[in-house]
């Protein structure tokens, strides 16, 4: 049983990050109708930045969200408006096709990093990196507790953009209907770029989150674009709530994958339980929640 | 009040208008009439930029409309109100009509003009908490004119707003049509339902493939025989 709750707990906290990096990429997916293939590797840069604002300058991991966001708005508005925009206005492009060019940008992205920072696996210690406490007989890591609130916070402010602000209604109106939102006078190229931009900065806030108790690498991002596609599968492309259930969802399946199955499993897992949704709820977790 | 001179539509290599040419005066209720397919939303799409003339020009007050991107139009004071209504079905029927009022003048008036949409609509005051999506088809196109009339349009562009609505509720629709013109609104109106809009407006043109055949006022063309003939099967 305590093994049991143990794993629960674990998965649940990892969930709450794999959310933050589901919301980012489904955002995106709404706007633009494509999946953005560079997601993960938008995080490696954000994690790399946190990394290196940490063995440089010894700036603590979560003060450094306060760079590493911001920056990570600034590279992703500037992917959308200098390569992703151009090339939706070239009619031979089909714009399925498009996610080519974000294939592209993650592969420049990675080997940058391994130009500067080299292969070699990097971790940046904190006194709370491998903290715990307990409650009861279940322990909990500090770093992940944290994460996990300020995940819940980012998620909450998202919300709340999305719901209460012009420009948060201007970003949902143009997923659902482009046209109509063009006649009501939202200019759709500038909220394609307040997306992406919006979409990199989360998952840029998931990466730095994660340094206090990930390795790094250049080649890390990959994984991550799997298990965000994954997220925005489970949960309906394109909504913002089912990214959350699937990102919980995701956590979980590691996460008892990892403890009844075997460590070396735990990918599987969560694939296995993607191509069941796939099989049986097509269409995701979006059928539940409607939204 | 807004001049259209001489425009012709492409849809890629296919041309959709030839030559149309017609003025919208202040404050008249002006319909474009025409069968499928003859160009009548070609036609307020060209007005509302989504599609751009390969020749002629779109006047506004002296202004040219044609050479602006399509989400600065309504900024000018011209809202179309899509054929289909296109409500955006995830949001409620409230954010809906905000949507309308996203900037200027509109944005400030919001609280005072949603209001004012409310008065006229006490559906959507019942409704405004709903999915805009899950209403029906009568709901929804007052929803669709609601969400037009926070922009505190000058023209506002209808687009077969009776499709697919029961008979009672396309009398409904023209009367609300009716009374905004009344408030100072000028309308253009693009309809197959020939017979009721013609006795409702000032002024109509016939559009057959993609070519203005007639025009005059709605008597003058009630009366003609060839109108009767190809709309109205008499």
């Amino acid at each position: 049983m305590e093994v049991f709750l143990q794993t629960l707990v674990a998965g649940i906290l990892k969930g709450g990050l794999y959310s933050l990096i589901g919301i980012g990429m489904t955002l995106i997916m709404g706007v633009m109708g494509i999946i953005n293939l560079a997601h993960g590797q938008l995080m490696m840069v954000a994690m790399y930045i946190t990394f290196a604002l940490s063995s440089f300058f010894g700036i603590d991991p979560y003060i450094s969200l306060l760079v590493s966001m911001p920056s990570l708005f600034i590279l992703g508005m500037a992917i959308q408006k200098y390569i992703m925009n151009p090339l939706m206005e070239v009619d031979s492009i089909l714009p399925e096709n498009q996610v080519l060019m974000t294939v592209g940008i993650g592969m420049v992205l990675t080997e940058i990093a391994r130009f500067i920072f080299s292969s070699n696996y990097k971790s940046v210690q904190t006194s709370y990196s491998n903290a715990t406490f307990f409650l009861g007989a279940i322990s909990f890591s500090v770093a992940l507790v944290i994460a996990f609130f300020i995940a819940i916070g980012f998620t909450v402010l998202m919300f709340w953009f999305l719901l209460k602000t012009d420009i948060g209604r201007s970003i949902r109106a143009t997923a659902q209907d482009r046209d109509a939102a063009l006649l009501m006078g939202v200019n759709s190229k500038k909220i394609t770029i307040i997306t992406f931009g919006i979409g990199s900065s989360l998952v840029a806030a998931a990466g730095t989150l994660l340094i206090p108790i990930y390795y790094l690498f250049p080649d890390i991002g990959g994984p991550f674009t799997r298990k965000a596609f994954v997220i925005t599968i489970l949960g309906g492309l394109g909504s913002t709530v089912g990214a959350i259930f699937g990102g919980i969802t995701l956590g979980l399946a590691e996460s008892f994958g990892a403890t009844y199955i075997g460590m070396a499993y735990d990918d599987m897992i969560g694939l296995i339980i993607f191509i069941l949704v796939l099989l049986f709820i097509p269409g995701g977790f979006k059928r539940f929640t409607k939204i | 009040m807004l001049t259209v001179k001489n425009i012709d539509v492409f849809y890629g290599d296919l041309q959709v208008l030839w030559d149309v040419s017609f003025t919208v005066k202040e404050k008249e209720i002006l319909v474009l009439i025409g069968a499928n397919g003859a160009g009548k939303s070609t036609t307020i799409k060209t007005i509302s930029s989504l599609l751009k003339p390969k020749m002629g020009s779109i006047e506004f007050n002296g202004m040219r409309l044609d050479t602006l991107p399509p989400h600065e139009i309504i900024q000018q004071g011209i809202v179309h109100v899509p054929e289909a209504r296109r409500l955006f079905k995830e949001m409620s029927v409230e954010e809906n009509l905000i949507m309308g009022s996203l900037y200027g003048e509109a944005k400030i008036k919001r609280k005072d003009t949603l209001d004012h949409v409310y008065t006229l609509f006490p559906r959507l005051l019942e409704r405004r908490k709903q999915m805009a999506g899950t209403m029906s088809g009568g709901e929804q196109q007052m929803a669709a004119i609601g969400r037009g009339l926070m922009s505190l349009p000058r023209i506002m562009m209808f687009d077969e707003p009776s499709l697919g609505l029961s008979p009672i509720l396309v009398d409904n629709i023209f009367k609300i049509i009716k009374t905004i013109n009344e408030q100072g609104v000028t309308v253009l109106l693009v309809e197959q339902n020939v017979w009721q809009t013609l006795g409702m407006c000032n002024r109509a043109y016939v559009l057959e493939n993609g070519r203005i055949t007639m025009e005059g006022t709605g008597k003058e063309l009630m009366n003609n025989s060839k109108v009767k003939e190809a709309f109205l099967g008499i």
